[in-house]
């Protein structure tokens, strides 16, 4: 069998850049079974015997309150780690040790990495490594992760740990007390009725009833409810009298016990400090300016202003590269295919479906990488640090601010890279209302659009008009976040309770590992799903095609057209041409609206006229779910302008403005719904993927929809009385 | 030697915890990091908008909302 190695640690103790220093490019990225937390695996070739070594998520602690601790525990206790090497960040050791002292606790062989030695020593903290392996009676290797130093002497002695189980002694703190006899009672109790004893160390059972850990006790209550009543019985009653006499909670006597051994074990002639530990390092000098009062949201905008543009600028070489290819092979294919629905599968269905997933990935690619630049810098923490009081008002996080900009904050985003940013939220319920919230962004597609719609409505005040639209999407998405918030999201905020780690200079390596691994996740997933997705839109605007008899009409006027043309051979040959795609237009508009989709738009119209939309918007709103960009070129379509490039935007800009249909209510209505409704399928997709369920993707389909209606036609109704 | 709850504490304050009275995930995540009775602490700094507060302790920096602060009592040095 070949040996597992469960590498855990705190957040920004150096675990990836360990596990990239030990696997290097022989790793795997997947999810825990069921969860969103990613999985990381890899292998580490040793004396030709290949170890497997399996990434835990960062925590700090054990309880099971987070999704990542219990997705950790759990592996912990059912995959059985030979051994679990422990990352501790010597700069930091005091509390980085207070999870080592949870893992000793459940019995595990636990062999410690003491990383950042070179940074401890910098700050002046001198570590005796014999001593602490002494105190802990544990393996300890100094390593520093960023160059590699010490990860063989690390894995040897991990080895060891795991080829030598029966060296693991059984590792006890003292809780003082009021907690040791009731824990040893328990623990009696719990080995006679063999409770859960199976997976989890007797001992451990205990402290877990005592620290009212929900995971434990609802297991413990479905293996024997009896014993489990029992055993919360006890701790109500030691949590009463705790309360009464200390005023205090088990859980919290239990930690400050467990920081009190720790104390005790640094004593040992552990650690020694040259100087202050708490004394202002550059990182803290750096800080007063970037978090200043006055200069530090300044500052945070321009590094936000800069990382936009970095995206979004420097992707656009790339982006049109990818799409002169596609057009290519798109332009292979009108050449070389037999005319026929085949041809308008493969070209309209496939390549530009697939061309719109992969044409993002530069995107993606340059979204990632400057987000890892922040995050791995340390600067998104301080950002978080000073956005959270203005986005903890909407129930959101300071961690929000992220993918609120990139989404399109700064009008131009996409909300795809905007919902995959969401992933540097760490608490669950308000990286979801970030996710569901961010398409309402005035991304790089919808501008288009509200360009051609100003343009014909309100062309002497376009700038006013364009900021105007991305305030309105700013205090719609912060106030639907609050609204999904005390709705469907509902709940206390998580705690904010977050560390602000030192800058430091993110190595290439790191980065380029970080960037492409989530870029590949993004193709591989989203793929999939988006090319049946689009297919699927390319055969509602296709089928069913034109009847027989309305086919030959558009023919014999081609025919008709033609014959005038060989009597009269003094016709110029422009006119014709002009004229013949005039009839194709009108064949495709009469097609369109003859499809699916048409019908659906035309069936539609007596809700959608409430709005103030008519069969041709509506269709385009269908089109406009396979990408927003798509909006513009099916009402080209529907106005029979056929499929527009810029020139004939202008045509149908006049066209908009001088058709019946259309006012400027009508126009400040289809924004309002363009902006809220439904986000494109490539969004939806990540929504599904981000957030571990169809079920969000689904919601934001037809919340948002149903939303968007709702505005756009109080608007239009209310304009309407208004006399607009 | 004065108690006071922490989101009283002004910038460049030093003190030592007295009390934690949070439980549940609350309370588990002040603790997890290090938040426990007699833990030394310093405020670094506010928020530009004042919340959240930036302490220092055991040699890192960490953030809290005044509403988590308010569960600390502090024994300021004078
Ligand atoms: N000075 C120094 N920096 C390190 C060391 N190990 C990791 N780092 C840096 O610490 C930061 C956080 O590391 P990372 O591996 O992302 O931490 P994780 O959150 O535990 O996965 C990165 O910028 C690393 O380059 C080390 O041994 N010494």
């Amino acid at each position: 069998m070949k040996t597992t190695i469960a590498l855990a640690g705190n957040p920004n103790a150096g675990k990836t850049t360990l596990f990239n220093a030990l696997t290097g490019a022989r790793q795997h990225v997947g999810n825990y079974p069921g969860v969103t937390v990613e999985k990381k695996q890899g292998v580490y070739q040793f004396n030709g015997n290949s170890v497997q070594i399996v990434d835990l998520p960062g925590t700090y602690s054990l309880s099971a309150y987070s999704l990542e601790e219990v997705v950790a525990r759990d592996f912990l206790v059912k995959e059985c780690p030979a051994v679990v090497v422990n990352i501790l960040d010597a700069s930091n050791l005091e509390r980085n040790l207070y999870l080592t002292m949870q893992f000793m606790e459940m019995g595990l062989p636990v062999c410690i990495a003491l990383n950042m030695m070179d940074l401890a020593e910098k700050r002046g903290i001198e570590i005796n490594v014999s001593a602490l392996s002494k105190a802990l009676g544990t393996p300890v290797i100094a390593t520093i992760a960023r160059n590699g130093a010490g990860k063989k002497e690390l894995m040897q002695a991990a080895i060891e740990v795991a080829n030598n189980k029966t060296a693991t002694k059984p590792f006890c703190i003292s809780y003082g007390e009021d907690i040791d006899g009731l824990l040893r009672q328990m623990e009696k109790q719990i080995r006679q009725a063999g409770f859960l004893t199976d997976t989890y160390d007797s001992r451990w059972i205990a402290l877990k009833y005592l620290e009212s850990d929900e995971q434990i006790v609802s297991l413990g209550q479905k293996a024997n409810a009896q014993l489990s009543s029992q055993l919360e019985l006890k701790t109500r009653n030691l949590s009463e009298h705790l309360f009464k006499t200390l005023e205090t909670y088990p859980e919290a006597i239990i930690a400050d016990h467990r920081y009190g051994y720790i104390k005790s074990i640094l004593k040992q002639d552990v650690i020694r400090f040259r100087g202050d530990q708490n004394r202002l390092f550059i990182s803290d000098k750096i800080d007063k300016v970037l978090v200043n009062r006055f200069a530090g949201p300044l500052i945070m905008l321009a590094v936000l202003l800069v990382l936009y543009h970095f995206t979004f600028s420097y992707s656009a070489i790339p982006v049109a590269w990818m799409e002169a290819f596609f057009v290519w092979i798109g332009g292979l294919a009108q050449t070389h295919l037999a005319d026929g629905v085949l041809k308008s599968l493969i070209i309209a269905g496939i390549i530009d479906g697939v061309g719109g997933v992969l044409g993002f990935v530069p995107l993606i690619m340059f979204m990632f990488l400057g987000v890892a630049l922040l995050e791995d810098t340390g600067y998104l923490a301080r950002v978080a640090f000073m956005m959270d009081r203005v986005f903890r008002v909407f129930g959101l996080h300071g961690s929000s601010v992220m993918a609120y900009i990139v989404s399109g904050g700064i009008a131009g985003g996409c909300a795809v890279p905007g919902v995959m940013a969401s992933r540097t939220l760490k608490s669950r319920k308000e990286r979801l209302a970030t996710l569901l919230t961010v398409p309402f962004m005035n991304c790089g597609a919808k501008l288009p659009v509200f360009a051609l719609l100003v343009a014909a409505f309100f062309s002497e005040k376009k700038a006013i008009m364009m900021f105007v639209l991305t305030l309105i999407a700013w205090i719609g998405a912060l106030l639907v976040a609050k609204l999904l918030r005390i709705t469907v999201i509902r709940g206390e905020s998580t705690p904010f309770v977050m560390e602000l780690p030192p800058y430091r200079c993110p190595t290439f390596k790191g980065l380029a590992i970080h960037t492409w691994e989530r870029t590949w996740q993004y193709i591989k997933k989203a793929g999939t799903v988006i090319l049946g997705i689009s297919i699927l839109l390319w055969s509602m605007m296709t089928f069913p095609g034109l009847p027989e008899s309305q086919g030959r009409h558009y023919d014999q006027q081609r025919e008709t057209l033609k014959s005038t043309f060989q009597i009269d051979q003094g016709i110029i040959d422009q006119d014709i041409k002009k004229q013949l795609a005039l009839i194709d237009k009108k064949e495709a508009e009469a097609a369109l609206r003859h499809s699916i989709a048409g019908r659906l738009g035309t069936a539609l119209e007596p809700v959608s006229r409430l709005a103030g939309f008519d069969w041709r918007t509506n269709i385009s709103l269908v089109g406009g779910f396979a990408a927003k960009e798509v909006i513009v070129s099916t009402l080209g379509t529907a106005y029979s302008l056929g499929q527009t490039d810029s020139e004939q935007n202008i045509a149908l800009s006049k066209k908009l403005a001088q058709s019946p249909n259309w006012s400027p209510l009508t126009a400040i209505s289809a924004i309002l719904f363009i902006m809220f409704y439904a986000p494109c399928f490539v969004s939806v997709a990540c929504i599904c993927r981000e957030s571990g369920s169809w079920k969000w993707g689904a919601f934001s389909i037809v919340f948002n929809t149903l939303l968007a209606f709702f505005i756009a036609g109080a608007v239009y109704q209310i304009g309407g009385i208004l006399g607009f | 030697m004065q108690v006071i709850n922490m989101r009283q504490m002004k910038r460049g304050q030093t003190g030592t915890i007295k009390r934690i009275g949070a439980n549940g995930q609350m309370g588990c995540r002040i603790r997890d990091m290090g938040l426990v009775p007699g833990t030394r602490i310093t405020i670094q700094g506010r928020a530009p908008l004042k919340d959240p507060v930036a302490l220092r302790l055991m040699g890192f920096t960490l953030t809290l909302r005044n509403s988590e602060a308010d569960f600390i009592l502090v024994e300021v040095d004078s």
